[in-house]
């Protein structure tokens, strides 16, 4: 095989990439455990990953522009590239998310624990899955596995409806426990949004392996729908 | 200073020094001849020469004086014929070994007899020609002489132009082709004319060759004391004269001869480099 | 106008050699075609079966059709025919050495008894221009010879000479891969130009110089055409893993 350095970089950039996904993984599963037990601990453990998942971002992208810029890859190696490019960016706002987590952990220092009617946890536990399974999509560059993370964002997204509904009648009829429903609903948020970039990973894996763009089926089906609509024969005029 | 460097590095650097003076010794060596030569003849014959050599016809036996005006037109309209002869024939073979015939049994024929046609003595040539135009028109003629002297230049012609275009790149070859030239059209207006320079050079080096022979000479154009520029007489030429002058007892001849020769030497430069000369002119700046 | 070129079951024998084996394609015409492969794949061989050049080989042979519209090149018409209509332009520059530029962009034309000076000037002229060479040339014309330009004038002046006897199709064997990048830029942008007006086909082992010029491009592996789809599909998501294989570098 020629291009052994290359192959060699690829390999690289991938175990690159995959360092940096366990740092968000591990920084989302802190977020929670902050949450739960209300450890400020925890949360500097959160901030510290968050820099370091920052500065893998820049580090990866740079050696990704290099690959493209020396090497000139073409058809998978290309989408490959692309692929670890964009999941690097969906990594880093998984980090992201982490973080405003522990922020709001440490808003919800003094603040007294109640219950609130939303099971944090278990949303959390929804949103780390798809992560997971996204990037064992990508270390075994399976395409299915992918898209059953795609399947696995609506669940989440109806987690993140109904906390919606419950947290604002909190807020509404017991307006003392406000602030504590608004920190939940923020972190409900958050872990909504993990969810959507572990989908934007596993459609990014899907797009490297098989060479599909799969996002946005709804607005693709839109235009394709007003497309065909508008190609039509006109109704026959006299 | 070659003695700063380690002792095989100056080895080295003594034997390349050397190998050079040999080369140079030897190019002398090979340049020495034809410059004795022209020293020589220039020594012995330049004395003789004076108008008259070039305008007056040799004069009879005794009498001093006369020129060898007819020997310089004769060779000239020998040189004319053969010439006529050898030259078409030459490259059209030439074209066809190389472009037309190759590999054919024809073509190794040809060239096999090409070659026997090259190695055989310019006497026998002249006794052939003899056999075959003297004898049946009964008469010693200067057509005999151009004919002896002209089947003389076709084996080298024809080699050289065969090599010559041998040489031509084959994608000067393909370029023709691709434009959709047929490729007769193509060998004659690119192949050949690529490569011109190289068989004009063999052109050149037949002629010079032939205009130095005497032999082929003595039984067809057999030599003519007179002025004489017909393809049907005896016809006097400048090897034929230099060798009956030289072996004559008179001194006054041996100076003419030693003349003649001088001028027959720088005639065929003459010639050669006028050819040069006409056909560079032609050819356009940066070509090589 | 070009034409399109419709290649069935094409196979070429050099003696005993089986170069090329059951090809079958289709050239659009007015598009850019390229064709890539690993060295002694055949393409080579192939773009040579499109204009007989192949048979000035008197070992070659070759079976199957290639039409061009609606004539059979091997079958309707004589070789010397063919090569009129389908121009070539050779890997490394060849110029007619002895002839002036002016002469080398004229020489299909007057080789073939064209011999009307005035519009040999306005072909000489509109050649030139339309092979982005006119202006470093125009006042040498005669005085210069071809063989005096530089590296990528020089193939562009074998360009103009093949675009002087208007072809409908023209055929680039590795136009760029004896110049340096100006040079071979220049050729690519000329390619991009010149589509509109033929058919061409460009042999190359450059495959991002494939993914700049060409709208189609073919894989050539051993004689056979492995895969041949739009130049996007083959650089990002080929379907054979052999064509994959090759542009990624992992062989050839």
């Amino acid at each position: 095989m020629t291009r052994i350095r290359f192959q060699q970089s690829l390999e690289d950039l991938k175990e690159n990439l995959l360092v940096m996904a366990g740092l968000a993984e591990q920084a989302i599963q802190r977020a929670i455990e902050a949450y739960r037990v209300r450890d400020l601990s925890i949360c500097d453990l959160v901030s510290r990953s968050e820099l370091a998942i920052n500065r893998m971002e820049r580090d990866i992208d740079q050696a990704a522009l290099d690959l493209l810029a020396m090497e000139q890859p073409m058809a998978v190696d290309l989408r490959f590239i692309l692929s670890v490019i964009k999941i690097n960016a969906d990594l880093e706002r998984v980090g992201d998310a982490a973080k405003n987590i522990s922020e709001r952990v440490r808003h919800m220092e003094n603040m007294g624990a109640v219950d609130l009617p939303v099971d944090i946890p278990r949303m959390a536990s929804l949103a780390e899955d798809m992560v997971r399974k996204s990037l064992q999509a990508f270390i075994e560059a399976d395409a299915e596995m992918a898209r059953t993370v795609l399947t696995m964002d609506e669940a989440v997204d109806q987690m993140n409806r109904t906390a919606y509904k419950s947290l604002t009648k909190v807020m509404e009829e017991q307006g003392h426990l406000a602030p504590q429903a608004l920190n939940a609903l923020m972190i409900c948020r958050a872990l909504e949004r993990v969810g959507d970039h572990a989908t934007n990973i596993a459609e990014d894996v899907i797009f490297w392996v098989q060479g599909d763009d799969v996002r946005h089926p709804k607005a693709v089906a839109k235009l394709q729908a007003a497309a065909e609509k508008a190609a039509a024969p006109a109704p026959a005029q006299k | 200073m070659a003695t700063d460097f380690p002792i095989r590095t100056r080895i080295r650097y003594f034997t390349d020094q050397a190998a050079t003076v040999t080369a140079v010794l030897f190019t002398a060596l090979v340049i020495l001849p034809l410059v004795a030569i022209f020293i020589y003849l220039l020594l012995m014959g330049a004395s003789s020469l004076n108008l008259d050599f070039f305008i007056r016809v040799p004069k009879p036996v005794g009498e001093s004086g006369g020129g060898m005006a007819n020997a310089i037109v004769g060779s000239a309209t020998l040189l004319a014929v053969a010439s006529v002869i050898g030259v078409p024939m030459g490259i059209g073979g030439g074209i066809y070994l190389a472009e037309f015939g190759r590999g054919t049994k024809l073509a190794n024929a040809i060239r096999f007899t090409a070659d026997v046609l090259n190695g055989i003595p310019s006497i026998v040539m002249g006794i052939t020609a003899y056999s075959l135009i003297v004898m049946p028109q009964g008469h010693f003629s200067a057509f005999a002489g151009g004919v002896a002297l002209g089947i003389m230049m076709i084996p080298t012609i024809c080699r050289t132009t065969e090599e010559m275009l041998l040489m031509v790149p084959h994608v000067v070859r393909e370029a023709a082709l691709g434009l959709g030239v047929p490729n007769w059209r193509a060998v004659l207006s690119i192949t050949v004319r690529t490569a011109s320079p190289g068989i004009i050079t063999g052109c050149m080096l037949a002629f010079a060759r032939v205009a130095g022979e005497t032999a082929p000479l003595l039984f067809t154009a057999l030599g003519n004391s007179f002025w004489s520029t017909s393809l049907n007489e005896p016809i006097a030429a400048l090897p034929l004269q230099i060798f009956v002058y030289a072996t004559s007892p008179f001194d006054d001849w041996h100076r003419l001869a030693w003349a003649g020769a001088l001028v027959l030497i720088v005639l065929i430069v003459l010639a050669v480099s006028l050819v040069r000369y006409v056909t560079s002119r032609g050819v356009l700046k940066g070509a090589s | 106008m070009g034409v399109g070129i419709e290649v069935t079951n094409l196979n070429a024998w050099y003696g005993s050699n089986h170069t090329l084996q059951d090809i079958n394609l289709n050239i659009p015409a007015n598009h850019a075609t390229a064709l890539i492969g690993p060295s002694g794949c055949g393409k080579s061989t192939f773009v040579r079966c499109l204009n007989r050049m192949h048979e000035t080989n008197p070992i070659a042979r070759v079976t199957g059709s290639v039409r061009m519209g609606d004539i059979d090149i091997y079958e309707d018409v004589k070789p010397v025919e063919i090569r009129r209509r389908v121009g070539m332009v050779f890997q490394r520059p060849n110029p007619f050495p002895t002839m002036s530029i002016y002469d080398n962009v004229a020489a299909g034309l007057k080789l073939n008894g064209y011999t009307n000076h005035k519009s040999l000037d306005e072909i000489v002229e509109k050649s030139l221009k339309n092979s982005a060479l006119w202006e470093e040339v125009k006042d040498d014309l005669k005085k210069k010879s071809g063989a005096s330009l530089s590296g990528g004038q020089q193939q562009r002046l074998c360009i103009a000479r093949a675009l002087a006897v208007d072809p409908e199709v023209l055929l680039m064997d590795e136009p760029a891969s004896a110049l340096d990048p100006v040079s071979t830029s220049k050729i690519e942008d000329l390619i991009f130009q010149l589509k509109s007006q033929y058919t061409i086909v460009i042999v190359t082992h450059n495959m991002q110089q494939a993914a700049r010029v060409a709208e189609k491009t073919g894989f050539f592996l051993n004689g056979r055409m492995v895969e041949f789809d739009s130049t996007h599909k083959i650089f990002t998501n080929p379907s054979d893993k052999r064509t994959e294989d090759y542009i990624t570098g992992r062989f050839g």
